[in-house]
């Protein structure tokens, strides 16, 4: 049964190996990818169900005991977010059927996918510092090659600021990682915890959390450290920029839960009020650069950096219950932001463009794509009962219990409203309003039935997902808060590893 | 020597801070090579610099005989070598692209997806 933790390593690799063999036959590769996808969400459930049930699970690769073998770790957190990156990749691997271009399949994108989800997996699963450097490496690598494919102008100008940001967080990182191992002596997460636990902040310690705090950053796209991600994103094909919103930024915010509750948790405590001031920041200024544009991919690429606000800000007021609302709110937005992006594909696809100048009029033809986009667009504002307003109320909540935390509740609350006007706004330019003259939507493009239901399917699930985790919130809601009650006392997560209690 | 090594990475940093600031994506590459190159020494010296014996066990004994240098920072060096080789060969390609198809190696003519009134890339 513990290999159950090497199954969603083992199963995207395998695809993406089975994708490339049949490198000349691009039907068969859309199957495997598809088969694949949908082994991965398996096992990931299974890993899910056995976390809940036995708690934290750990393998040591090649039997050396922890902290010298490999470690792959999974606890509550952990399996949930391999869970969710699992369903979202069967649900882009389902739309890309339809959207993806025959000369991006030539070029190898069902293996690319299936290698970015084996870097995503990785890196929710190892329990080691530098193994999480080489699974980021192995997404980025992936995330390069995609973002980049279809070798358009745009593309490329995306892709160079999105490369060199990256690899410049990825060397800070390898140095923060070099100064931890001069500093403590291991790598391994649980033993770095035990240890900095036992020992006092000093020295150099604060200097690497700080060097973390900013290669993670990058990654996650928090205020000021996030230009490289609207002016990128929304670049690449629509499936690609849904899975980069869904997945990439929150891999970064992962890393940072997971090593600042567990490795510098002295740190982060004795920092509270700057992270929660970067938190705030991060979410006003994207919301801002949100109601500023007038595309709706450009739009939406500023909204995942407000989005990221909330879950720093869970992550800096540091109780159970606004860890667990972070947690929630990951679940959530993930589901949200790409229900959005994905009906935005759509739309691209019907219209040819997603100016929201030249759009217009697009209920009247199509009253299915418009009611899920505006059911995506009312849960990522928070109105209730739809998902995000569970995830916002946790935090918040927390936020009013804690008693000195009242301008970061001021400033949700603020870019909650804010994020309603700009998805008013977008609904209703591209969707509420007369069409406009001349614009793209008077004469749709044509599009085949099934072409439609492998969009519409996709889109569907997500936006049906959000209205199910706002309706019977409890059963996540409960999960969620047991992992973070899990990243907030790591012993079981030390003993799993290390089989000593701290 | 953990002074000049120090002093090393130091420069290491500083040059590839420098290229990167520069307007050029050349240079920016160069840059971000110096810059891992830099880690990757940082990483070597604070390793301790143990003019030692390779770590092997003799017949019998249950561990090395110090003096011994630690392994563990080369092999993860290793490791970030060909991650760096892997990296900046696709950089390299990609600027060569970027050339082609922007006609210049200047990041001031990369803004069209800065812009709010275009539509950049919609296809």
């Amino acid at each position: 049964m513990i290999n159950l933790l090497f199954l969603p390593l083992v199963i995207p690799l395998a695809t993406a190996v089975a994708c490339l063999l049949a490198w000349k036959n691009q039907g068969l590769q859309r199957i495997i990818s598809l088969i694949g996808s949908f082994l991965l969400l398996i096992a990931a459930a299974v890993l899910l169900v056995t976390v809940q049930q036995d708690g934290v699970l750990s393998v040591q690769g090649g039997g050396w005991a922890a902290p010298f073998g490999i470690t792959l770790v999974a606890d509550l957190f952990s399996a949930l977010m391999v869970c969710v990156a699992a369903g979202m990749g069967l649900v882009v691997a389902i739309y890309s059927l339809a959207d993806t271009e025959a000369e991006y399949e030539r070029l190898g994108y069902h293996p690319l996918m299936q290698v970015l989800m084996l870097g995503v997996c990785g890196s929710f699963l190892t329990g080691d510092i530098f193994n999480l450097y080489v699974w980021f490496e192995t997404m980025l690598i992936a995330s390069f090659v995609l973002l980049a494919m279809g070798g358009k102008r745009a593309q490329m100008e995306g892709a160079i600021k999105y490369v060199v940001l990256n690899l410049i967080a990825s060397a800070l990182f390898l140095a923060a990682v070099g100064i931890l191992y001069g500093v403590a002596g291991t790598l391994n997460m649980a033993d770095l915890a035990r240890m900095l636990r036992e020992s006092e902040s000093s020295g150099p310690i604060p200097v690497i959390a700080i060097l973390f705090f900013i290669a993670f950053g990058i990654k996650a796209a928090v205020f000021p450290l996030f230009f490289w991600l609207p002016a990128s994103y929304h670049t690449a094909p629509m499936a690609v920029t849904t899975i980069f919103s869904a997945l990439l930024t929150k891999v970064g915010v992962y890393a940072l839960i997971r090593i600042f509750t567990l490795v510098f948790f002295a740190e982060l405590a004795a920092w509270q009020p700057y992270v929660l001031a970067i938190a705030g920041l991060t979410m006003v200024i994207g919301v801002l650069g949100a109601v500023a544009q007038d595309e709706m991919r450009r739009l939406l690429s500023f909204h995942i950096v407000s989005q990221i606000g909330y879950l720093i800000m869970g992550l800096g007021l540091l109780t159970p219950l606004a860890l667990g609302g972070a947690i929630y709110f990951m679940v959530h937005v993930i589901a949200a932001k790409s229900a959005l992006f994905l009906a935005t594909g759509m739309v691209l696809r019907l219209t040819g463009t997603t100016e929201l100048k030249k759009l217009g009029g697009l209920y009247r033809h199509q009253p299915l794509l418009a009611g899920l986009f505006l059911v995506a667009a009312l849960a990522l504002a928070g109105i209730p009962p739809l998902s995000g307003f569970w995830a916002k109320l946790a935090l918040i909540w927390s936020g009013l219990e804690s008693g000195n935390h009242y301008l970061v509740v001021a400033v949700a609350l603020l870019v909650s409203l804010l994020t309603l006007f700009s998805m008013t706004k977008i609904w209703a330019a591209a969707f509420w309003k007369g069409a406009v003259v001349n614009g793209a939507t008077d004469t749709p493009l044509p599009l085949s039935r099934r072409v439609y239901w492998q969009m519409a399917v996709p889109t569907a699930l997500l936006t049906a997902t959000t209205v199910l985790i706002g309706l019977w919130p409890e059963p996540l809601y409960a999960l969620c808060m047991d992992a973070a009650r899990q990243l907030l006392v790591p012993d079981a997560y030390i003993f799993a590893v290390l089989g000593v209690q701290p | 020597m953990e002074s000049v090594f120090a002093v090393v990475v130091g420069i290491l940093y500083a040059t590839g801070l420098y290229l990167m600031v520069r307007r050029s994506i050349v240079k920016t590459i160069f840059g971000l090579a110096l810059l891992g190159n830099g880690a990757n020494l940082l990483i070597f010296t604070v390793g301790r610099l143990t003019a030692g014996r390779p770590p092997y066990v003799p017949i019998g004994a249950l561990e090395p005989l110090p003096p011994v240098a630690d392994p563990l920072p080369q092999a993860l060096i290793l490791t970030a070598i060909v991650i760096g080789f892997g990296v900046q060969a696709f950089a390299l390609v990609l600027i060569k692209r970027v050339y082609q198809t922007v006609g210049s190696d200047d990041v001031d003519e990369m803004t069209t997806t800065d812009r709010i009134a275009d539509d950049g890339g919609s296809r």
